[in-house]
Formats: C-alpha cells, sequence, structure tokens
C-alpha cells in the first residue's frame, strides 16, 4: 500500500528533532515568497509587538495611544500581528511532534554560567527585550524584515542593518563573556 | 480587479493567511534549532553557525524568487527607505538586546512556543514594553535621528547602476560561497 507508507513517511520526517538549517532556511525563503504573492506584504514580525502594545495602551490609557507613533503604525488586528500568534503555535507543533516540548525557565547555557536563579534570568530576558524591541522600531525592521526580506530585495537598509545587529551582537556577547566570564 | 488584488483586499482572509504563514515560519524556525537558547548565544559567540546557515539559506531562495514574481507581475517590491541615523543606529541597539535576550524577536516567539517561560515571560514581555517605550519617544527620535543620513539609493543595483539580474547572480555565488565557509 504505497499510499500507507508515504504518509508514515511524511509524519517521520514532521516528527524529526531538527532538519538541515538548509532545508529550513529553504521553507523560509519560500514563505517570503508566498508572502509577497499572497498577502502583498514582506514576511516581518517586530511590528506585531508594537501593535500589541499599541492596543494595551488603547485599552488602559486611550490618550497616550493618540502619539505620533501609533498614528503611523496604526495598533490593530491585522496580517502582521498574526503572525506573532502564528509562530508561537507553530513551534509549539514542531516541538510537541517530535517530543522536545519542555517547560523551561533557565536555559541550559545561562544554566552553566550564572547558575538556575530563575529571576536574574528572567530580569535579563525582560531588558534585553525591551532593548531589542526599542532597536527594532529605531531600525524600522528585524532579523525577519530587514535580514531576510530586506537583504532578499537587496535593499540597502537591510543589508546594512544584517551588518549592524550581527557586529553589536557578536561584540556585547564577547564583552560580557569576556566580563563574567561565560 | 484580478484575483490577487481581490486577496490582497480581503482583510479577513488575509488574517487567516497571516496565522498561517506565522504557524509555517514557527514551524521551520523550531525544526531547524534556532528557537534553542544555546543555538543563539553559540551562534554570537561564533561556534555555532545555524543561525547564519538559516538565514543565508533563506536569502538564497528567497532573493529571485522575489525579483522573478515581481518580473512576472506577480508581486511589487516592499523596500523600506532606510538613513544611516535609522537603520545604523536602530541594528547597533538591537544588536545588543539581541545578546542579552539570546533571541530576536522571532525566535523568541518561537522558543516561548517550544516552552521557554524565558522567552515568554521575559522576552516576548519585554519587547511588548519596548515598543511602548520606543513609541514615548519617537517624536524626538525621528527628528533627531531617524531623518540624519538618507541613502542615496534603496537598492544595492539602484546604488552600482546594474541590472537587478546582474546583482542577483553574483549575490546568489557569494551567498552559495559563504554557505561553504560557515
Amino acid at each position: 500500500m504505497p499510499l500507507k507508507q508515504e504518509s508514515f513517511v511524511m509524519l517521520d520526517i514532521l516528527a524529526q528533532q531538527t532538519w538541515s538549517p538548509y532545508a529550513a532556511g529553504a521553507g523560509i525563503g519560500i514563505l517570503v515568497c508566498i508572502s509577497f504573492l499572497l498577502s502583498d506584504r514582506p514576511l516581518g514580525i517586530s511590528t506585531a509587538y508594537a501593535k500589541v502594545s499599541g492596543l494595551l495602551e488603547k485599552a488602559i490609557t486611550p490618550k497616550r495611544a493618540e502619539n505620533e507613533f501609533y498614528r503611523e503604525t496604526v495598533p490593530r488586528v491585522d496580517w502582521i500581528l498574526m503572525i506573532l500568534p502564528g509562530v508561537i503555535i507553530g513551534a509549539f507543533l514542531s516541538a510537541t511532534l517530535s517530543g522536545q516540548f519542555h517547560l523551561v525557565w533557565v536555559p541550559g547555557l545561562w544554566d552553566t554560567a550564572f547558575g538556575t536563579n530563575a529571576v536574574l534570568s528572567f530580569l535579563t530576558a525582560l531588558i534585553g527585550g525591551i532593548i531589542l524591541a526599542f532597536g527594532a522600531r529605531w531600525a524600522n525592521g528585524c532579523t525577519t524584515g530587514h535580514g531576510i526580506s530586506g537583504t532578499s530585495q537587496l535593499s540597502l537598509s537591510g543589508i546594512l542593518f544584517t551588518a549592524c545587529f550581527f557586529l553589536s551582537g557578536i561584540a556585547t556577547t564577547f564583552v560580557l563573556s569576556r566580563f563574567i566570564g561565560v | 480587479m484580478t484575483l490577487l488584488t481581490r486577496l490582497h483586499t480581503n482583510a479577513r482572509l488575509q488574517l487567516v493567511m497571516g496565522l498561517f504563514i506565522g504557524i509555517a515560519f514557527g514551524f521551520l524556525l523550531q525544526k531547524s534549532g534556532v528557537t534553542d537558547y544555546n543555538v543563539m548565544l553559540g551562534q554570537l559567540l561564533l561556534q555555532d553557525m545555524t543561525f547564519s546557515e538559516l538565514m543565508v539559506s533563506a536569502i538564497i531562495v528567497a532573493m529571485p524568487g522575489v525579483y522573478l514574481l515581481v518580473h512576472f507581475g506577480c508581486a511589487q517590491m516592499h523596500v523600506k527607505p532606510g538613513t544611516l541615523g535609522s537603520v545604523v543606529v536602530g541594528g547597533l541597539i538591537f544588536g545588543t538586546g539581541f545578546a542579552l535576550l539570546g533571541y530576536g524577536p522571532e525566535t523568541v516567539a518561537g522558543a516561548a512556543g517550544a516552552g521557554a517561560l524565558d522567552a515568554l515571560c521575559g522576552g516576548i514581555i519585554g519587547m511588548i514594553l519596548g515598543s511602548g517605550l520606543f513609541a514615548a519617544f519617537y517624536p524626538k527620535i525621528k527628528t533627531r535621528f531617524l531623518n540624519r543620513g538618507p541613502f542615496p539609493a534603496q537598492t544595492l543595483p539602484e546604488l552600482l547602476n546594474l541590472n537587478p539580474w546582474v546583482v542577483i547572480g553574483i549575490a546568489e555565488v557569494v551567498l552559495i560561497g559563504i554557505l561553504f565557509l560557515l
């Protein structure tokens, strides 16, 4: 029964723990093309966080949500906002299918360097997230929007952003590991 | 109205499209391993090249794909206009946050989906807060930084005054070469 065997092979592939980054990357490249073709948009995600923040501000202090930023980046549930829950669900499905879904507070490398203090790891992630979003809004894009969609269009902003964030990310990591001794 | 423009302007259908593109994106991110904190920090320490391999592979596929779609009139370019003040400064801030958090805006969502609570409670909340913080400072940052140093052109082919397909050909050779070196 060839059909049945094929579906088993398909399930096997979906349940694998890792795919080659080349194959997964090619898949993301196809997704970028699908976004352009079917949604007339470049694939991105960081704007979704700004829209969530805008929706929350609108709900809590409507007056503050009237500022210039939210007039340009209108807080509403739209295509780019849906990318965010989509990515969370997609990663959950992938991790669950391969039996890799585990609730973890402190990541492994962090654990070996700084110990199992969940508060410290949480605070670092929180501050890192604040700076990451601040930088993404400052540059009007992120690793996906500038890095992949922008660079794929040979856009100068995409290429320059990618060079800058890699340099600064690597430099920060090396300075931190030198001082703290990771 | 063509079928594609009808699809693009159907707001409700685009919400579903965004969700499904997000799910596929999250699935591919988790499968490639980049939703793992250790893999991402390994990249910044230049010990694990998975993230670069994923990004370069995505660009190798998306670049000719997007240009072909545009060439055949099936898609439009979406190049983000940038300035040195926005892309360079924003990229440097972004890289610092990237190093502290250990994830990017897409991988932090994927990590949360795979059960990383530092990503969910620290990273994602931080990104929402950081976006709101940027919105509050936006008018000042806009006049002082974001409009400084506009680019002489939007894309590499425009800057070099070359046919885009020539630049794509060269870029593909360079990117495939990088993949072999990584």
